[in-house]
């Protein structure tokens, strides 16, 4: 019985010499589960490193530009605008001092970001939008930053993928967000008058108004896996109907299955496929 | 005649004015003093009350059961020669939108809007004027037409929101509702919108891109309805009335937003009180305006059209 019996009392490890795991060492994918070391997680582009799950984490436009730019480089376009307040809007907080927190937190200026680099080789503006900027909704900056990104390609005759991921419109700029998806889709349809191809990458989620503007008006529109896309939020919908909702219902597979994506792409091939699109756009 | 709760003053003087011509009918006495007497507190208390509304009033008077809907307007305006035309020629016929070619004073013109019911049944059939993508596609394909054949396009639009059900989703409702933004704005003839009640959001927008978009007085027109926008943003329905001030819906706060070109002026108490009055009102803006934007080059139109959607929004400029 003596292996039962601990013979030196107490904890011997000094706390001098104690080990502490640095934090964020580890990732858990939240749909498998399996937990993988933080760089090798991004190294494989925020996609889970289980084969059959392949979930693809919520990135942001700084993820996306150093995934999609040769060499992360790119010029950053229209990065002095931000949200005015015109309707001096207040719900629990004032518009205003979320504008401040929300830059504070997340170190952005808007939901959307451009830029304008290449994708081997290739010249392309991409508008990325960030989620994590008052769910990625759609205000002025948004609308007006696509519409200078248009101006940009018509000008130069440079292609314009949108990455959306968004909840929607901005509720705080009522109607002015409501007509970004009036504005934008006008410029869109110079682009299309132009024609200089404008590829729309819809990311989870895309919802509302940007899905009821420019994310379904792609030349093409391509889509990551399992992304919620939808007009109506599954919660609407599921009260609407009153019963609940199938399953893989809204998802990117489901929208493509309905002739609504031209592709569904994983974020790890995305630039090799997006670099062949641009080229066969050209040649 | 139903009333609002706001209303009530009326209400009670209209009812008793009813008493007064009652007690006459059966007396035979004289009562057209009287009668006009009152019929003048109704029309001041009417005036009062219109002239005082908060944006959660106006929006109560977008959605008063007596206000007349789209297809009365346009059966008014074309002297009966409406002509409407059905279906989107790919999923069925939506019974929420409507849409056809109608004269005004000879000259053709494709009508389009939503259409809510006017009773019960109705109300179901026409979806509470809800359209799914089919209706959408349906007011396109109008559009086209009337651009094929140099129509000027008028739409009406009194809608609670694009029907946010499961078959919608299925068949891309917001693809069908970004698409009209996009076409819309290249639409070679006249497009004149006019919100005649609820404006929706992406529902309200999807047949909203106009030379002319205008809104009758009792009208409202956002991004969302002061219902969700409270159970949103305040998580309960009980901030309706402050959402609808905060979201600055009204005629007057969008016109001063530069987000809409003109407000329409309803008979005095709302359109409900006098149809034939609203609906002379609204066919005279329309020859007024198609008047005016018939007078530009298609080209020239085009580009103010979508240089005028460009224009909107308010965002700071950093000096670099």
């Amino acid at each position: 019985m003596s292996w039962f019996k601990r013979i030196k009392e107490g904890i011997t490890t000094s706390t001098k010499e104690k080990k502490e795991t640095p934090e964020g060492l580890w990732y858990k994918c939240p749909s498998c589960k399996k937990i993988s070391p933080t760089n090798e997680h991004a190294q494989n582009k925020y996609v889970c490193l289980n084969e059959e799950c392949h979930y693809h984490e919520k990135i942001g436009s700084a993820e996306y530009f150093e995934i999609l730019f040769d060499n992360n480089e790119f010029i950053e376009l229209n990065d002095n605008l931000t949200a005015g307040d015109p309707l001096e809007f207040v719900d629990t907080k004032k518009y205003t001092d979320r504008l401040v927190d929300t830059a504070k937190k997340t170190n952005l200026k808007d939901a959307l970001r451009t830029g304008h680099g290449k994708v081997e080789g290739e010249d392309l503006v991409i508008a990325c939008m960030d989620f994590s900027f008052i769910g990625g909704s759609m205000g002025s900056v948004v609308g007006e930053k696509i519409a200078r990104a248009c101006d940009y390609c018509i000008e130069n005759r440079i292609p314009l993928m949108i990455i959306s991921k968004s909840g929607g419109a901005r509720m705080m700029e009522a109607a002015f967000s409501l007509m970004q998806m009036a504005k934008t889709a006008a410029k869109l349809s110079l682009m299309s008058e132009a024609k200089v191809p404008y590829i729309s990458f819809l990311t989870d989620p895309t919802t509302g108004g940007v899905t009821a503007s420019y994310a379904m008006l792609g030349d093409l529109n391509i889509a990551e896996p399992q992304a919620l896309i939808g007009f109506a939020g599954p919660r609407v919908v599921k009260e609407t109907i009153g019963k609940d909702l199938p399953k893989g219902f809204q998802t990117s597979e489901f929208v493509l299955e309905h002739g609504f994506l031209d592709k569904i792409i994983n974020r790890k091939e995305l630039k090799a496929k997006l670099a062949q699109l641009l080229r066969m756009f050209k040649n | 005649m139903n009333y609002l709760e706001f209303e009530k003053p009326i209400e009670e003087l209209q009812t008793q004015l009813e008493k007064i011509q009652e007690a006459a009918a059966k007396s035979g006495m004289d009562v057209s003093k009287i009668t006009s007497e009152m019929e003048e507190k109704i029309k001041e208390a009417r005036t009062k009350i219109y002239g005082n509304l908060t944006p959660w009033q106006r929006v109560q008077v977008s959605r008063h059961p007596d206000r007349p809907y789209t297809l009365a307007y346009i059966d008014y305006i074309t002297e009966g020669t409406f002509m409407e035309l059905h279906g989107d020629r790919t999923v069925k016929d939506d019974k929420a939108m409507v849409g056809g070619f109608g004269s005004i004073d000879g000259k053709t013109v494709m009508f389009i809007g939503q259409q809510k019911g006017i009773n019960t049944k109705m109300r179901q059939i026409r979806n509470f004027g809800m359209p799914n993508p089919e209706g959408y596609r349906k007011a396109l394909r109008l559009m086209k037409l009337a651009e094929k054949f140099n129509k000027p396009i008028v739409t009406l639009i009194d809608t609670p929101g694009a029907f946010p059900g499961l078959e919608a989703e299925e068949r891309g409702q917001g693809e069908a509702i970004a698409r009209n933004l996009l076409e819309m704005s290249q639409l070679k003839v006249p497009v004149i919108c006019i919100v005649i009640g609820e404006g929706a959001s992406g529902g309200a927008l999807g047949i909203g891109i106009g030379d002319k978009v205008l809104m009758l007085e009792n009208t409202w027109y956002s991004v969302i309805s002061p219902e969700s926008c409270s159970s949103i943003l305040w998580r309960n329905w009980n901030n309706k009335e402050r959402a609808a001030e905060a979201l600055k819906l009204t005629p007057n706060d969008m016109l001063g937003n530069k987000l809409i070109d003109g407000i329409v002026p309803e008979p005095i108490g709302g359109a409900h009180t006098n149809h034939e009055e609203t609906f002379k009102i609204v066919k005279d803006v329309i020859l007024k305006n198609l008047a005016q934007l018939e007078k530009l080059d298609p080209k020239k139109r085009v580009a103010q059209r979508i240089d005028k959607f460009c224009a909107m929004g308010v965002v700071n400029e950093e000096e670099l």
